[in-house]
């Protein structure tokens, strides 16, 4: 397939490096300043070391790419709420062209889920987010293939940097504030960590997952969301004598959506340990599916990307 | 309808005060035994002897209103103390852990409350706190569910707790079976 990469992120980066490997070519790819077109493809590591100097990519615009002859459209440009632009019109300009789309931007799918499936529905090309949840998990495939219907709720850990935090507290009885500075000098949590520990990160990932569940309905001002930020040493140590530990959990049903830290077995499926991801899906009649994994990171992430490419293809 | 509520077998939890001596336990579930009841559990709070030197246990059993009548009249009969009246269902327990300033400085006060909402009862709890940081003190409570199901169980509290600033947790494991 011919893809064009929006977003030069670890993601973005990460697709367009292994597009090859993949049996794919990057035939355009933008950052958030410039753009690149090449019918015969573009040549990532050239381009990529460009960038790196901090030159710009190429001289061609965001427009030159919606008329290129790509035939999907990688939307890995940073998460934005609410409106989610400019990734939600870049996804309505391909699919209005026909083109397929796939996600690794939460912000369109967890905010405005209706709006994009109509679209996609007066589309011929195939809009996926495998990506958006789980990273390299494959969670929504896993839901595709049960059926929606099939499935009362999708509920696990979806968020690496609080896991992180969680796991390290409790292993070796440091407060919140010591853990989380490690891990912003580890690159795991961001100079500004409110996304991921508190809970927002996890809560558009339920969100997308609610969505998908319901048929939509669902978005981020919909969850009751609690993040770990209080979350004390002491409060781990408890647990720990009881045969317990803290994880952030979020779950997802057609009810709704819930974030919140909670109590769980040491021992038990849930407690998966460091920047590991676990979703446990809950079916009808299926029992409990447990898929756990990287969730982010730019490989695992792109992986889950390959993927979505893949299923446009059979 | 009423012999059939009588005679199908439930859960009941009994909570006794023993004098600390050899044979008090075996003397306790000897009429549990006989009546044909099931045990269930026995939790014996060695560390925890009241002022008046007694040791509490509570035990779990399964079995019909008559024979939990018969062998509530045993113990009278044995002379052992039966502190909580056995009539309440027992409906399966609640682990939660709650975190704040109120745990360091009133947690007789939360228990109580909680106790008082006469929908659960606190079984046990566990404190770990510091006298430098008050705000993460934090406690475990087992909670024997009273009335109500888990998920009504669980908001009663959320709602007692939230009174004092505490910040609430419960285990995963009702979440999905409800």
């Amino acid at each position: 397939m011919k893809l064009a990469v929006l977003g030069v992120g670890s993601v973005g980066k990460a697709v367009a490096q292994l597009s090859r490997e993949y049996g794919h070519s990057v035939v355009a790819l933008a950052d958030s300043k410039s753009a690149i077109v090449d019918p015969k493809g573009v040549k990532v590591d050239d381009v990529l070391e460009q960038k790196s100097n901090r030159m710009p990519l190429g001289d061609a615009s965001l427009e030159d790419i919606f008329n290129s002859d790509y035939e999907v459209l990688i939307e890995a440009t940073p998460t934005t709420l609410e409106s989610a632009e400019p990734a939600f019109s870049n996804i309505k300009a391909a699919l209005e062209s026909d083109r397929h789309v796939v996600l690794a931007n939460k912000g369109p799918v967890a905010e405005r889920f209706e709006e994009l499936q109509s679209i996609a529905d007066g589309s011929k090309g195939t809009l996926r987010f495998e990506a958006t949840v789980g990273g390299s998990i494959p969670i929504l495939s896993t839901i595709e293939d049960v059926g929606p219907r099939n499935i009362t709720s999708v509920r696990g850990i979806l968020n690496g940097t609080s896991n992180f935090i969680l796991t390290r507290m409790a292993a070796k009885n440091l407060s919140y504030s010591h853990v989380l500075s490690e891990a912003q000098e580890l690159g795991v949590a961001e100079a500004d960590p409110t996304f991921d520990v508190g809970g927002i990160d996890t809560a558009l990932k339920c969100v997308i997952l609610s969505n998908v569940l319901s048929g939509g309905g669902f978005c981020l001002s919909d969850a009751n969301v609690e993040g770990i930020q209080h979350i004390s040493n002491y409060a781990l140590n408890l647990a720990d004598k009881s045969g317990l530990t803290i994880r952030l959990i979020g779950e997802a049903t057609r009810e709704g959506v819930n974030v919140a830290p909670m109590l769980v077995p040491k021992t038990g499926d849930l407690a998966v340990e460091g920047t590991q991801n676990i979703v446990q899906v809950t079916t009808e009649h299926g029992g409990v599916l447990n898929l756990a994994g990287a969730g982010a990171g730019g490989g695992p992430t792109a992986s889950a990307i390959f993927l979505d490419i893949q299923r446009l293809i059979v | 309808m009423g012999n059939k509520l009588r005679n199908s077998p439930r859960a009941y939890v009994v909570r006794l005060e023993l004098a600390d001596r050899p044979g008090e336990l075996l003397r306790v579930l000897e009429p549990i035994a006989s009546s044909g009841g099931n045990l269930l559990s026995i939790f014996h709070e060695r560390g925890d002897i009241t002022p008046r030197g007694k040791i509490p246990v509570e035990i779990d059993l399964e079995c019909s209103q008559e024979q939990f009548e018969s062998i509530l009249s045993s113990y009278v009969d044995l002379d052992i103390q039966v502190t909580q009246s056995g009539e309440e269902l027992y409906r399966g327990e609640l682990v939660v852990l709650l975190i704040g300033d109120a745990i360091a400085n009133d947690l007789s006060s939360v228990i109580a409350s909680i106790d008082a909402s006469g929908s659960v009862a606190v079984i046990e709890s566990s404190v770990n706190r510091s006298s430098e940081s008050p705000a993460e003190a934090s406690s475990i409570l087992r909670l024997a569910i009273k009335e109500g199901n888990q998920l009504q169980a669980v908001d009663s509290v959320k709602s007692i707790v939230s009174k004092y600033d505490l910040h609430f947790m419960t285990t995963t494991d009702h979440e999905v079976s409800q």
